[in-house]
């Protein structure tokens, strides 16, 4: 087997970057199904109990800060345009403007993360948070204490994949910098994209779902 | 999914609609529709992923098999939501307190 | 062309040293760690076995109390179910031959393989930890609100072991499947494919969409424990019927995990061993994929009594009857194989007939079980537990044993002692059905399951039981011994010493790291006894 001179990047049990990036892109792809069916066994659990107590979830919705849930929805979906446009810079070969977009979708992102932190410690503020702390109308309190778990695990577990996306991109960023995303090897930075694009999806359900219910009563 | 590389404007058209809509669902939340709100909010945020999905995650531009793996991930979760939810609402007895 | 020696270089020796195996990246020493692994956790869940079968020997619970009976069938099932059927064929067996199998280097992502391993361990180590400060009563079922509410035992580490050793199972089947869309080698076509790796191909899709499921579960399950969320608590407002349906989603799934890669150990062995192609191979790989999918559609067969719909009972009742005609599918090609088949008698054989027999007779007791009037009498009684034995160990463990027989040679490169391995497969036969038959019977007659005592008419029928488990615990420990002293003293089994045709046999025993000296370039048929060689084509390079 000729042993032609090849992509510093290439791995061994590859025969060529192009099957290589193939590779890596269906394995995201194939990691986003499991990431769909792991937030999947909560939306479950959230139309399940919703179904149960609509009352009481709409109450309890009302008590999220939905100028602060909008504000985070379109942070998120700018930064999945920041995102798109590095991947675009990427493949393009422009290292600047790849690095600028990076820097700029992780701020996004961290910003997101400051909003939701804001938003956690108004909860924790109202005695909105489940346990021996929790505090709502009589009426709904049980049920109502049902949303807030759910509210907490599904906006945390969201917030911790951000954080990973985020650490993610500071990867790309450092690898960008060293010279190692060409626009031939661009692959990196278009899976961190899906990955980033994933968890802004999953925002995009969360949002309605927690923040918006029976607003018009 | 070899480089196919989108001009930029789409990036910005999609951002665009993608504002509007969140704008559209805040709104409409507002608006009593009955048991439609469901329907509505989650139609728009349905419309909001395809859109990311397609156009950002260039699954448009994407082999056969990168939309059977979407598409399959999705019917899959249909499926642990169809089955089960069936369960829920073809009882007339409560398991829940 | 066919070697009948112990090639100077080979994957085992290419490096020595500790770290070279904790840092490899070598899928066939990936697939070693995994051996290492699951037969550790074999004896631990052999080891409550014992107790539990001596325990049952008399009708008095007399051996240890009731509430440590519950730990000893808790703790069989944990460690047998998540951490040996479940990773046992894949991560060994698949792990080494799916990439020889396909024709190429590696896996697709080497060093997620090494990290699926050590994923593994370290979810194995939080369940031993679980298991020797006071283990897990709750049944390997978890069922709320006695889990996540009542249950004073270590549900917490117990639980977090099993959400971590999930994504071991989750990575192991993302490679695959990448790797099997991606690196298949020159002319290696879908249809050309061993059934092996189809088996495969359909587990690792039942392991990627099934398993997040159970890990968002089980980790809800502990965070209850802890912030007392109230989702599957009646007392709080949850719904204990809505933790069962998130379980059995995935475990249900599960058990075509744990028998789909033994289906495709056993489509190998009888191929090799009746020197025919498989008959039908385009029906078997899509009953493959059928069975995967199809298993995802039956969870509700386990919550016949749990309180669901009459209706979801109904659907789930029929769909549970439509998985079981692709398994038929593949067991009545598999005997149209044999037919005129050269059937040679070899070990490997042996265990492939014995699941063929075994997994039928577990197969049809699940047809029973589909319908919701026989259902209902026999729940939560021996009878469920024989069904699902007769599956998971006639099935799954003698698929396990068949595979790990034949490709023994390949991996060690060398042969093992034949009247040894005939003997420990009659015994393992004879133990097995010994063991499970008479909870057949016992069951039928009203047994229950998870109870340390029993009426004293059953006394017979469970002390033949017991003494069925002993001869096959014996008959599990003699190969372990003859497989090891072969390491050594095993004659040399040369590269291809069944005859057999695949592209594993086509390169030294054992091979070497990259796995094939040049990339093979595949212009023939699978199984093509016509017209190929000692597995080369006639018309070979």
């Amino acid at each position: 087997m000729a042993d032609v001179a090849h992509h510093p990047a290439l791995a061994h049990q590859f025969d060529s970057l192009g099957q290589q990036t193939e590779a890596a892109t269906l394995g995201m792809w194939v990691f986003l199904v499991t990431e769909v069916l792991f937030f999947g066994g909560l939306f479950l659990t959230y139309a399940v109990y919703r179904s149960f107590y609509p009352a009481a979830f709409s109450a309890a919705s009302h008590e999220l800060d939905i100028l602060l849930g909008g504000i985070n929805t379109a942070v998120l979906i700018t930064s999945s345009l920041t995102m798109a446009l590095a991947v675009h810079a990427a493949q393009l070969g422009q290292r600047r403007l790849l690095m600028i977009f990076l820097v700029v979708t992780m701020v996004l992102g961290t910003v997101f993360l400051g909003i939701k932190a804001v938003e956690y410690y108004h909860k924790f503020a109202e005695h909105h948070v489940p346990g021996a702390t929790f505090q709502f109308e009589r009426e709904h309190q049980r049920h109502a204490q049902i949303f807030f778990s759910l509210y907490f695990i599904m906006t945390g577990l969201h917030a911790i994949h951000m954080i990973i996306g985020i650490a993610v991109l500071l990867v790309m960023w450092i690898w960008a910098w060293r010279g190692r995303i060409t626009s031939d090897y661009a692959g990196p930075i278009e899976i961190s994209g899906l990955y980033w694009h994933f968890v802004d999806i999953v925002w995009i359900f969360l949002f309605p779902l927690l923040y918006l219910i029976g607003r018009h009563a | 999914m070899s480089a196919h590389i989108v001009p930029t404007r789409v990036y910005y058209a999609i951002f665009g609609i993608l504002m509007i809509c969140t704008a559209l669902t805040v709104g409409i939340a507002f608006i009593d529709l009955g048991p439609f709100n469901v329907v509505a909010a989650l139609t728009i945020a349905v419309f909001k992923a395809t859109l990311v999905v397609l156009f950002f995650m260039h699954v448009k531009y994407s082999t056969r098999l990168t939309w059977a793996v979407v598409a399959g991930s999705v019917f899959w979760l249909g499926i642990l939501l169809a089955l089960t939810m069936g369960d829920y609402l073809t009882r007339p007895w409560r398991t829940y307190g | 062309m066919a070697t009948s020696f112990l090639p100077p270089r080979h994957y085992l020796n290419e490096q020595y040293g500790i770290t070279s195996w904790l840092l490899t990246r070598d899928h066939k020493r990936i697939a070693l760690l995994f051996l290492s692994g699951v037969t550790f956790f074999f004896f631990i869940g052999g080891a409550f076995a014992v107790l539990i079968r001596l325990e049952l020997a008399t009708p008095v619970g007399d051996l240890v109390s009731d509430e440590t009976y519950n730990k000893l069938f808790t703790m069989h099932g944990v460690a047998m179910v998540f951490f040996f059927l479940i990773p046992a064929i894949p991560s060994v067996l698949g792990n080494f031959l799916i990439p020889i199998m396909i024709g190429a280097k590696d896996l697709a992502f080497p060093k997620l393989n090494l990290t699926s391993w050590y994923i593994y361990m370290i979810g194995g180590l939080f369940t031993m930890y679980a298991i020797v400060t006071g283990g897990l009563d709750t049944g390997w079922t978890f069922y709320t609100p006695f889990s996540t509410v009542s249950s004073t035992t270590k549900v917490i580490p117990a639980a977090l072991g099993i959400f971590i050793t999930g994504f071991s199972s989750i990575l192991t089947g993302l490679n695959f499947i990448v790797t099997i869309h991606r690196m298949r080698a020159p002319g290696m076509t879908w249809f050309r494919l061993p059934l092996f790796v189809w088996s495969h191909y359909a587990t690792s899709l039942i392991m990627v969409l099934g398993t997040p499921v159970i890990a968002i579960t089980i980790l809800l399950v502990a965070a209850e424990r802890v912030f007392r969320f109230g989702f599957f608590d009646p007392a709080l407002g949850g719904d204990p019927v809505l933790f069962q349906h998130l379980f059995w989603f995935y475990s249900h799934p599960a058990v075509y995990i744990m028998v789909l890669p033994a289906m495709g150990v056993v489509s190998e062995l009888v191929a090799a061993f009746c020197r025919k192609p498989v008959f039908g191979y385009t029906f078997v790989a899509f009953a493959s994929l059928a069975i995967a999918v199809l298993g995802f559609l039956v969870w509700g067969h386990h919550m016949f009594v749990a309180g669901q719909s009459v209706y979801a009972a109904l659907i789930f009742s029929i769909l549970s009857f439509l998985v079981a005609i692709p398994s038929a599918v593949k067991v009545f090609n598999w005997t149209a194989t044999m037919y005129k088949g050269s059937v040679a008698w070899e070990t490997p054989m042996l265990y492939a007939i014995g699941f063929i027999g075994l997994f039928t007779i577990g197969g049809l007791t699940g047809l029973f079980l589909a319908a919701v009037g026989l259902n209902v009498h026999v729940t939560d009684t021996y009878f469920i537990v024989a069904h699902f034995h007769y599956i998971m160990v006639g099935g799954t463990i003698m698929g396990y044993l068949g595979g790990l027989h034949y490709w023994w040679p390949k991996i060690s490169g060398r042969m093992y002692n034949e009247w040894l391995a005939k003997f420990s497969a009659l015994v393992i036969f004879l133990g097995f059905n010994l063991t499970f038959f008479p909870q057949f019977i016992v069951g039928y007659l009203g047994m229950p399951r998870r109870y340390h005592a029993y009426p004293p008419e059953f006394q017979v029928l469970n002390v033949l039981s017991s003494a069925g488990a002993s001869i096959l615990g014996v008959g599990y420990l003699i190969p372990m011994a003859y497989l090891m002293w072969s390491l050594r003293y095993g004659r040399v089994a040369g590269s291809n010493p069944w005859g057999a045709v695949g592209l594993e046999w086509t390169t030294t025993s054992p091979p070497p790291t990259d796995n094939f000296a040049t990339t093979p370039v595949v212009t023939w048929e699978a199984y093509d006894y016509q017209s190929t060689v000692d597995g080369q084509p006639s018309a070979a390079s």
